[in-house]
């Protein structure tokens, strides 16, 4: 994989100083582009303004003074469907990572986090972000129009943003119909997780992913649940 | 087998039989009916005999005068010595004088009586007429005749002139008791009569005073039961001013005071925890900003002098190891706060297992024998926590090789899944067996020490965590000394084979 023209850049909202200051310390000398924010508030002034454009990645620390971690997350969403946000947590706290993918987190790291564990996630969320290089090609699935290449997706012809990694999900299951995935070879190919993942993460992205998709989410065509397995695509 | 026992030993405690025998309630009506029945007898046989007695005293008086009276009247103007019949005669004047009792007049070898039908021989004894003749008065004896009861009478005839010389003639008066004894028998008749419905209300009244005693007792004793069963806010209603409801109060008072100090010692428990749990959270964020830091060390310390290049190492080796420290005390904090959750799925255990081994490169050190096929619903990071503690101290401080064993064992108490894990070290000692899932407990502290090998590296709080994360599951970890020496570890896990099974 060879990134051509700018450093990724990513935005890191984190209150305590010191964090942020480590966190900023490791991610420039791997070549990432920094900005900062100390409290929600900034985070978002930052997206706004004309510079914001450059941010590929948002890590955020859901316990922030203020606007706490999940509704920066959620404002960010509303914002940018395609964003990728990584949240920081304590392990543990379940209530609060389930609450986070809710909001539409698409990883999370424990802290305390080392530098490369950290490194890795970010760079596996920015890898989903990329465009495949597959020759182009769109698969029209019952009124759902998937373009591999260009990474859009239109359902009825209306356009739907999707998350990386809601994305990947939906063309790793779409790329076989019918194919059950479990969780945790989904957790490998989309999160780059070791075995031993959380396979909330999967869930949480199925559940966005009917969400937006899907015309009733209780009784999902596209993303069908195996019981005791996992995934598929169908049958439509 | 002993899983069922608490919960059966609580409800034998709970349900005791009622006592039938020996019990107070039985005591008390047996006293309370032994009482009655002795006033009764007693009061009866006093009165029964006071009243006999008073009955044949007056009847002999009676007799005795009214014979008296008689004879005096109709002797007076009679010729000695008689013949038979003027004897008859006389036998039955006397006799028409005194309500035509059965007379009978002597005279020598003369004998009369006023009914010739009579037999009167047996009813006067020879030793009353030995006493009428011989002494000066009137002598009285009772007789049983044909199974009834008489009084003879009998007084000798005396001259009315100056010395009262005997005159030889003797007069016997029978008197039938019948009616007298009749009288009395009616008396205890009547006396048996009333006993019976005497008893039967001590019985009543018995019972009312035991109900009265043990209903008190009973609600006691059942508040006791509970609170020796754990329910600390048992009590028991006062009424009453008596002893027992003294008894009550103290009952009460002794549980209010037991709940006051067992809540402080729970309040100053929660107060130690809550401590823990803050301070490893408060720790977290400096050690956040360390541990990120510290890999720029670790990375550049070969182009740092010698000394520093070491501390720059070492501030990275311990900046971890304080990390995963705080990691475990939150972990079990969370535990004693009851926070920790379980994320169950199905799952397949041998390679979770598999997985466990090979993220830690253990995979060329240890001989695992790891059926296929055997799912339980479990929560993985879990499992992989515990596998990790225990082959991670076996490869510590155990001699290899380390075997790590999967099966499925069916016992009384159902199917359980057990991974065991051994090794061939010298083996825990007995008492170190009993401590090794204490916090902090470390059976042999230089060797833990010493041992710098990195990855795993206990906080003393591993097996601790181990054993908590067992019994999430509803399992166990047991330990024990292998055949060929060395410990055993053996992780027990209920085997739950359906989704959803798992809370």
């Amino acid at each position: 994989m060879v990134i051509i023209g700018p450093m990724p850049h990513v935005l890191l909202i984190e209150d305590d100083a010191s964090v942020r200051d480590g966190m900023e310390l490791v991610l420039r000398r791997h070549g990432y582009g920094v900005d900062t924010a100390a409290t929600g508030e900034q985070a978002l002034a930052l997206l706004a303004e004309e510079g914001g454009a450059r941010i590929e990645l948002a890590v955020l620390d859901l316990m922030l003074p203020g606007m706490d971690g999940f509704e920066v997350c959620r404002r960010i969403r509303a914002r940018s469907a395609t964003l990728p946000v990584i949240m920081l947590t304590a392990r543990g706290d379940d209530a609060d990572i389930v609450t986070g993918l809710e909001a539409g987190a698409d990883d999370y790291v424990v802290k305390p986090v080392t530098a490369p564990v950290l490194e890795a996630r970010i760079r596996a969320a920015l890898r989903r972000a990329e465009p495949s290089g597959q020759a182009r090609e769109a698969d029209d699935l019952a009124g759902l129009v998937i373009d591999r290449a260009g990474l859009t997706v239109t359902k009825h012809g209306v356009p739907v943003a999707l998350p990386p990694s809601e994305l990947r999900l939906l063309l790793e299951l779409s790329a076989s119909p019918g194919r059950v995935f479990s969780r945790e070879q989904l957790l490998e190919s989309i999160w780059d997780h070791t075995f031993l993942g959380d396979s909330r993460l999967v869930d949480a992205a199925v559940a966005r992913l009917r969400a937006k998709l899907e015309d009733t989410p209780g009784k999902p065509r596209y993303v069908q649940t195996v019981r005791g397995f996992g995934y598929r695509f169908g049958p439509l | 087998m002993s899983r069922g026992n608490g919960p059966e030993r609580a409800a034998g405690a709970r349900w005791r039989p009622r006592r039938l025998i020996g019990g107070l309630r039985t005591r008390l009506v047996v006293t309370f009916v032994v009482v009655a029945l002795i006033s009764a007898v007693t009061a009866t046989a006093l009165a029964y005999r006071d009243a006999r007695t008073a009955v044949l005293q007056r009847t002999q008086n009676t007799a005795v005068n009214d014979l008296r009276k008689r004879v005096t009247a109709v002797a007076a103007d009679f010729d000695l010595p008689p013949d038979q019949r003027a004897l008859s005669r006389l036998a039955a004047k006397v006799s028409d004088g005194i309500g035509a009792r059965l007379v009978v007049v002597r005279y020598q070898d003369l004998v009369a009586t006023s009914d010739t039908l009579a037999d009167t021989r047996d009813r006067i004894s020879t030793e009353l007429r030995a006493a009428v003749h011989t002494g000066k008065g009137a002598r009285f004896q009772r007789v049983m005749w044909r199974g009834e009861p008489y009084l003879t009478v009998g007084m000798p005839v005396a001259y009315a002139d100056g010395d009262r010389r005997t005159s030889g003639l003797e007069v016997y008066a029978i008197t039938d008791l019948r009616a007298e004894r009749d009288d009395t028998a009616a008396l205890l008749d009547s006396v048996r009569a009333g006993t019976a419905p005497v008893v039967l209300l001590a019985a009543v009244l018995a019972l009312l005073a035991a109900g009265t005693v043990l209903r008190p007792v009973r609600k006691l004793s059942r508040a006791t039961r509970e609170l020796a069963t754990g329910d600390l806010g048992s009590r028991v209603a006062v009424t009453g001013h008596d002893e027992l409801a003294d008894l009550a109060r103290t009952f009460n008072e002794t549980a209010d005071a037991l709940q006051a100090s067992d809540a402080e010692l729970r309040d100053q428990e929660a107060k130690a925890r809550r401590f823990v749990a803050d301070v490893s959270h408060e720790l977290r964020t400096p050690l956040a900003a360390m541990t990120m830091v510290a890999t720029v060390l670790e990375e550049d310390a070969d182009q740092l002098p010698p000394d520093a290049a070491r501390a720059a190492r070492t501030v990275g080796a311990e900046t971890a190891r304080l990390s995963r420290l705080v990691e475990d005390l939150m972990e079990i904090s969370r535990f004693d706060a009851k926070a920790a959750r379980l994320n169950a799925g199905e799952t397949d255990l041998a390679e979770t297992v598999r997985a466990s081994l090979a993220l830690r490169g253990w995979t060329d050190r240890v001989r695992a024998r790891l059926p296929e096929g055997v799912r339980a619903v479990v929560d993985r990071r879990r499992i992989d926590v515990i596998v990790a503690n225990l082959v991670g101290n076996a490869l510590r401080h155990g001699a290899p090789p380390v075997t790590v064993t999967l099966a499925t064992v069916t016992g009384a108490d159902g199917e359980w899944l057990t991974l065991e894990v051994a090794d061939h070290g010298p083996g825990l000692p007995p008492e170190a067996r009993e401590r090794v899932f204490d916090r902090f407990y470390k059976a042999d502290a230089a060797r833990t020490r010493g041992a710098a090998d990195d990855s795993g590296q206990g906080s003393g709080l591993g097996t601790a965590i181990a054993l908590e994360n067992a019994r999430l599951h509803g399992g166990t970890i047991e330990v024990a000394d292998g055949p060929h020496g060395g410990a055993v570890f053996t992780l027990r896990l209920p085997a739950r084979r359906t989704e959803g099974g798992a809370g």
